[in-house]
């Protein structure tokens, strides 16, 4: 596997690379080991991971899902799809295994997303494990979800892990990914490389919830063709020490659309630097990046959005904070780039509190005070629910109650 | 249903509404006027019970219970209302404060398709997933107000110029909407500033007029013509002084 090796030199030279936002995390002090204890199937699991899945919105029952991936520090769980959809021709698979099974497989392979883009990237190629690999063959509409979840159980645990999801021409596919932690010190590095075909569709929901002293960094990028459609509604509902993410969307085919949607409770010290770009490359492209986050306690978030426009395209980024405390503290820092004439591309952001008026106001029409706070709450998030599959909405309002209710204590 | 007994409102230190007694029965329209100033607001949002209104001298008896110290939204429960004069803009979708309004008030599914109906009536449906009250128009505002208001299915509904600002046609289809509020029971207060919606109403059972925090004129709606053509004092014949 020569070309493997080409890529771990490469990823070696860009060990020491810092990415432009987030604060820096001492790689050296995880356990990048593989192994440990494992469990054969989902029901097994200790009641605390099995809980917690749950309330992140897992069916661990897999009653309405298509395929099941479970991933436990270095272990895939489980990798299971439904026959029907084995038969249609879809896999849900561990990456590497792809790897050996199909040469094709390195086509995708650190292609949307360079390996050495930073120092996590490289780190994950170097020392991470796993990762799950999603394929959708042409015309194949998968019906039901897949979930995905990504677990960390023991302490000081770098789980790093390298996914691929490709949707081809035509092809339809709701995917949900849930990644938690139990409270343990650890380091998540998530690698998505997203491939979205010709008039393909994929909406990808993932659910965040980690612990408080939890160092995160996903990575992700989609490269959308003609005709396709991407959607990244992310949740992230629980304390964390620090959380640097910037998924990206390149629109590289005719009337390709990318919707990126976070919605971000940001709690105790936690410190977020979440954005969203989209890179316009290609005429009649759309695309919008919506963020939402609810700050409370000390925590501080970082905003960004960045639309990129070099064709005829329409994009708008659109960044709100709700403040609830007084040491909370919010930063939105929305960019547009044009090098043509014919992008269009807008930008709306604004950080606030609730104010008196608005609790008097609602007082009045009778609600509480604390019902008041948590419907202002709940309301503001509510943006781009409308965006996602009516199957997943439930899910996702199912959360945003949960969230709302931890806004307030 | 709604008695008010020599009430005196203040606000930082200031004494604002003075010596107000008013009794408003079941099913009774009352309008409430007076010049730019003269307390009108500050009365109904002190029976709502609002901040940072105090309540200095009197009380305030809904449906028999005395409600004067009760929260806003304990009276809001009990089935007061107040359409505001001039709401707050909120950060949440128009839309969605409906929803969790008709959950809370309770509604069965002939009265949610009949609320449904009326936002369409209305011209409202483009504004359901816009931010409350962020770029309406000033009729919007008005008409969106009375929308809130009747989800809350009140028995007395405090009415704070929902006339003010906006064209005849919305004029005649709000004074609808409140006349069939009254017909179905409910007690409204209605403040109007210009008294246009007035020859729309199908009943109106008393006038009273306000200046200066006092209700200088409790009485038949027949002096209406003569204070929309001479202004109160001439046609009250009343002194401009404090
Ligand atoms: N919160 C407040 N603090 C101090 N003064 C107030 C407050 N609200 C109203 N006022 C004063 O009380 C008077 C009556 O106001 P308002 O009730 O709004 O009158 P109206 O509704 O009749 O036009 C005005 O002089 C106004 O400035
Ligand atoms: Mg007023």
């Amino acid at each position: 596997m020569k070309w493997r090796e080409e890529l771990k030199e490469k990823a070696k030279r860009s060990l020491n690379k810092r990415p432009p936002y987030g604060p820096d995390v001492n790689l050296g002090v995880f356990l990048w080991d593989k192994g440990g204890k494992a469990y054969r199937n989902l029901s097994t699991l200790p009641q605390p991971i099995l809980e917690r899945a749950k309330v992140t919105g897992i069916d661990v029952k897999e009653e309405r899902v298509g395929g099941t991936y479970f991933q436990l520090d270095f272990d895939v769980l489980r990798a299971k799809l439904a026959k029907d959809f084995k038969r249609a021709g879809v896999y849900l698979m561990s990456v590497e295994e792809a790897l050996t099974e199909f040469e094709w497989a390195r086509n995708y392979y650190w292609k949307a997303l360079p390996v050495d883009t930073d120092k996590y990237t490289a780190i994950t190629e170097l020392k991470g494990s796993h990762g799950y690999f999603i394929y959708v063959p042409p015309k194949v509409k998968v019906s039901k979800p897949l979930q995905t979840c990504l677990f960390i159980h023991k302490d000081s645990v770098a789980q790093a892990i390298h996914n691929i999801v490709i949707v081809d021409e035509g092809g339809e596919l709701n995917l949900l990914t849930a990644c938690s932690a139990l409270p343990v010190k650890a380091l998540h590095i998530g690698i998505t490389e997203f491939y979205v075909k010709r008039n393909a569709k994929l909406t990808f929901t993932m659910v965040h919830f980690w612990s408080p002293t939890l160092h995160v960094r996903p990575r992700a990028v989609a490269l959308v063709e003609e005709g396709g459609y991407f959607l990244n509604y992310y949740i992230h509902m629980a304390p964390v020490k620090s959380l640097q993410t910037f998924p990206t969307a390149k629109l590289i085919g005719e009337g390709a659309q990318a919707y990126l949607t976070s919605i971000l409770l940001a709690s105790k010290d936690a410190y977020l630097d979440v954005g969203g770009g989209i890179e316009f490359k290609a005429n009649n492209t759309k695309g919008e990046v919506i963020s939402r986050s609810v700050i409370r306690d000390e925590a501080n978030v970082i905003l960004r959005g960045e639309l990129v426009g070099s064709s005829t395209s329409k994009g708008h980024i659109d960044c709100k904070g709700l403040l609830l405390s007084e040491r909370a503290r919010g930063e939105a820092i929305p960019i547009l780039k044009s090098s043509t004439g014919l992008a269009e591309l807008t930008h709306e952001a604004a950080l606030g509190k609730i104010s008196h008026e608005e609790l008097e106001y609602l007082m009045s029409k009778g609600f509480s005070e604390d019902e008041a706070i948590s419907l202002v709450v709940r309301g503001f998030l509510e943006t781009g629910l409308e965006k996602l599959p009516p199957n997943l909405r439930g899910y996702a309002d199912r959360i945003l109650d949960l969230i709302s209710k931890y806004a307030r204590g | 249903m709604l008695e008010i007994k020599d009430l005196n409102v203040g606000a930082e230190g200031r004494t604002i509404v003075r010596g107000v007694t008013l009794t408003l029965r079941n099913g009774e329209l009352h309008l409430l006027m007076g010049p730019n100033g003269a307390g009108k607001s500050t009365l109904l949002k002190a029976i709502m019970g609002l901040s940072p209104y105090e309540i200095i001298k009197g009380i305030i008896i809904f449906n028999g219970e005395d409600v004067t110290n009760l929260k806003p939204y304990e009276r809001a429960k009990r089935g007061l209302a107040l359409a505001h004069q001039y709401p707050p803009k909120l950060k949440i979708r128009s839309g969605y404060l409906l929803k969790r309004l008709a959950n809370k008030y309770g509604h069965s599914n002939d009265s949610l398709r009949e609320i449904r109906e009326l936002i369409k009536e209305l011209g409202l449906s483009h504004l359901l997933n816009r931010e409350l009250y962020r770029d309406f128009s000033g009729g919007e505002v008005k008409k969106f107000e009375l929308l809130t208001l009747i989800v809350q299915k009140p028995k007395v509904a405090l009415l704070d110029e929902p006339d003010s600002g906006i064209d005849l046609d919305s004029i005649r289809k709000l004074a609808y909407l409140i006349s069939k509020l009254v017909e179905e029971g409910t007690s409204v207060l209605l403040v109007t500033h210009t008294g246009h919606i007035v020859k729309y109403l199908h009943k109106v059972n008393k006038l009273h007029v306000m200046t200066y925090g006092r209700l200088v004129y409790s009485g038949g709606v027949d002096v209406l013509p003569a204070i929309l053509e001479k202004g109160y004092h001439e046609a009250l014949g009343m002194r401009w002084d404090n």
